[in-house]
């Protein structure tokens, strides 16, 4: 159930260059499962006028908190990360559909593919998913070393390879080198970031079961003003899906790349 | 919450509050965070004969104290809006007014025909002043004699009153509402989106898919009263006002332009709660203004 709720700043910490990592506390929490995102009112002014869409990295509901990982680059999430603790903060949410932590039995294996700032949903993922009894295998892409965030958390989880544009981190290239490289084996994929990453994974596995996670351009954030609809396949029976409420996460091949 | 009952043709509103067309989809989405039936009226989403695919993303864009947006109309087509949508309302206590859109003539007196006959639709909104489709409404709002036709056209088959949205992106309104006026309408909407354009700081290309997309919001408000003010002096049938509310003094400042109700858009992203809230703020105003009965404000900035 979708609530609005004045939440209240734990934390604010930057993790890499604009990178900030922000700690929330409030009850909407109890609601979160890895893959959906909040929609958050950065101002009590009129600018920036709209919400802005932000993906869950971390759920806490024994603390009743939760973490979200942002990139500060535009005018929105530029006030987002002036938040202090205490400050509070206006969230809808949770919003969407997250990905299917059920889709691999216990003692398979996940391979969870991040690109950027589509990376942080797959922590909350990669937690869950051990705590099943799943292995998961961490691709994580970035532009440059100085961006890239969560090393130890994701070590910690399982296998984690970094790769950056310009080889200033990890193996030099994209996610796709790394999976050519050392082709791991796994059951089910996981993937959330850049079109052409989803669009190069979906193309890579065509005969693995994979989960991937779209970001568009919102309006709403609840399928009402249909701003962030997506053409789908033909294997759908549907026209179009709306990425708010029908997804983020869509089954591979639902989503026409 | 006898002091905010307003009474204009076929619609009976609890509050002269009501979310605007294409800022609310058919309701459902907001019904799981409210009671639809707390509203005066609920404006649904554009219906035309066939299903709507609307235009390519990125559909929407944020401008200062505003958004740009160029959906489309993309709509599932009257006979779902008919069997699915209308009938998930009939669960509430609210007059809907159904928008009808088209890209000649036989299809909005189709939909005007069609949709009339629903039980809880109340009133017709005809949409000849969406400006994000090559055909399919600013052609009809944009000249006074094309916009009458077509007014008298549906009026002719419509079961219920036929209210006519209005487009701010003609030189002269009044000329259009004096129109619409003319060929039968009941009331005017207004205002729609006023067209325009953002462009991407490092490509220097448009953001929007469409190139162009219809501006609303706060940044739109001082337009639309203008027109609300100078639309009322010169017609004698009642307007639902609306662009850039976000709470309940802009409702006051709509009314005291002459509109007799008003609707809620953009803000209704921004604050999903926006539509119950104003509900709740505007006694508090009405006593400020030392007002008994909401009706007693409508068009004060004329007398």
């Amino acid at each position: 159930m979708i609530r609005q709720e004045k939440m209240t700043v734990v934390s604010q910490k930057q993790i890499a260059t604009n990178i900030f990592e922000l700690t929330l506390h409030g009850e909407l929490v109890q609601e979160m499962t890895p893959g959906q995102f909040v929609h958050v009112k950065v101002s009590d002014s009129l600018e920036p006028l709209l919400r802005r869409p932000i993906s869950i990295a971390n759920i806490d509901k024994d603390n009743n908190e939760f973490t979200m990982i942002y990139r500060a680059e535009g005018r929105g999430t530029k006030v987002l990360a002036t938040n202090r603790e205490g400050q509070q903060v206006n969230v809808l949410g949770p919003i969407g559909n997250g990905f299917p932590v059920d889709a691999v039995q216990e003692g398979g294996t996940a391979l969870l593919v991040g690109g950027g700032i589509g990376v942080p949903p797959l922590h909350e993922l990669a937690k869950q998913l051990n705590a099943r009894g799943v292995k998961t295998i961490h691709v994580l892409g970035f532009q440059t070393e100085d961006v890239c965030f969560y090393e130890d958390e994701f070590s910690a989880l399982g296998e984690t390879h970094y790769v950056t544009v310009d080889g200033s981190k990890g193996t030099k290239g994209f996610v796709t080198t790394v999976l050519e490289s050392h082709a791991p084996a796994f059951d089910v994929f996981y993937s959330c970031g850049p079109l052409p990453m989803l669009r190069a994974l979906e193309g890579f596995y065509p005969e693995k079961e994979g989960y991937l996670s779209f970001e568009e351009r919102m309006g709403c954030g609840i399928g009402a003003c249909f701003a962030c609809v997506c053409k789908t396949t033909d294997q759908v029976e549907k026209d179009y899906v709306k990425v708010c409420s029908d997804g983020p996460v869509f089954p591979k091949g639902t989503v026409a790349l | 919450m006898s002091r905010l009952t307003i009474q204009i043709p076929g619609l009976d509103l609890k509050n002269p509050i009501m979310p605007a067309s294409g800022c609310f989809g058919f309701g459902r989405e907001y019904a799981q965070l409210y009671d639809l039936s707390k509203l005066g009226a609920i404006m649904i989403k554009a219906t035309t004969v066939e299903t709507r695919a609307g235009n390519p993303t990125p559909r929407v864009a944020e401008t200062a104290a505003g958004m740009l947006n160029a959906i489309g109309l993309q709509n599932p087509g009257i006979e779902k809006v008919m069997n699915e949508e209308l009938k998930f309302l009939e669960d509430y206590d609210v007059p809907i007014i159904a928008n009808v859109a088209g890209t000649e003539t036989a299809d909005y007196v189709e939909v005007a025909r069609r949709i009339s006959a629903a039980p809880n639709v109340k009133a017709l909104e005809l949409n000849i002043s969406c400006p994000n489709v090559k055909c399919g409404g600013i052609q009809f709002g944009t000249d006074p004699a094309t916009a009458r036709e077509l007014v008298k056209a549906v009026k002719a088959v419509s079961e219920v009153p036929v209210y006519v949205k209005l487009s701010p992106n003609v030189t002269n309104i009044v000329d259009i509402a004096l129109a619409v006026e003319a060929g039968g309408a009941d009331g005017i909407t207004m205002i729609n989106t006023l067209v325009g354009m953002r462009l991407d700081e490092r490509t220097g290309k448009p953001v929007i898919a469409n190139g162009t997309g219809g501006l609303s919001g706060p940044a739109v408000k001082p337009v639309a009263i203008r027109m609300v003010y100078e639309v009322y002096k010169a017609v004698n049938i009642p307007i639902i006002g609306m662009g850039g509310v976000t709470e309940a003094q802009d409702v006051i400042d709509f009314m005291s332009a002459g509109a007799s109700a008003v609707a809620v858009g953009t803000a209704n992203f921004v604050d999903h709660f926006v539509c119950p809230n104003i509900i709740e703020e505007l006694p508090a105003k009405l006593d400020a203004l030392g007002v008994e009965h909401i009706t007693e404000i409508i068009g004060r900035s004329h007398r």
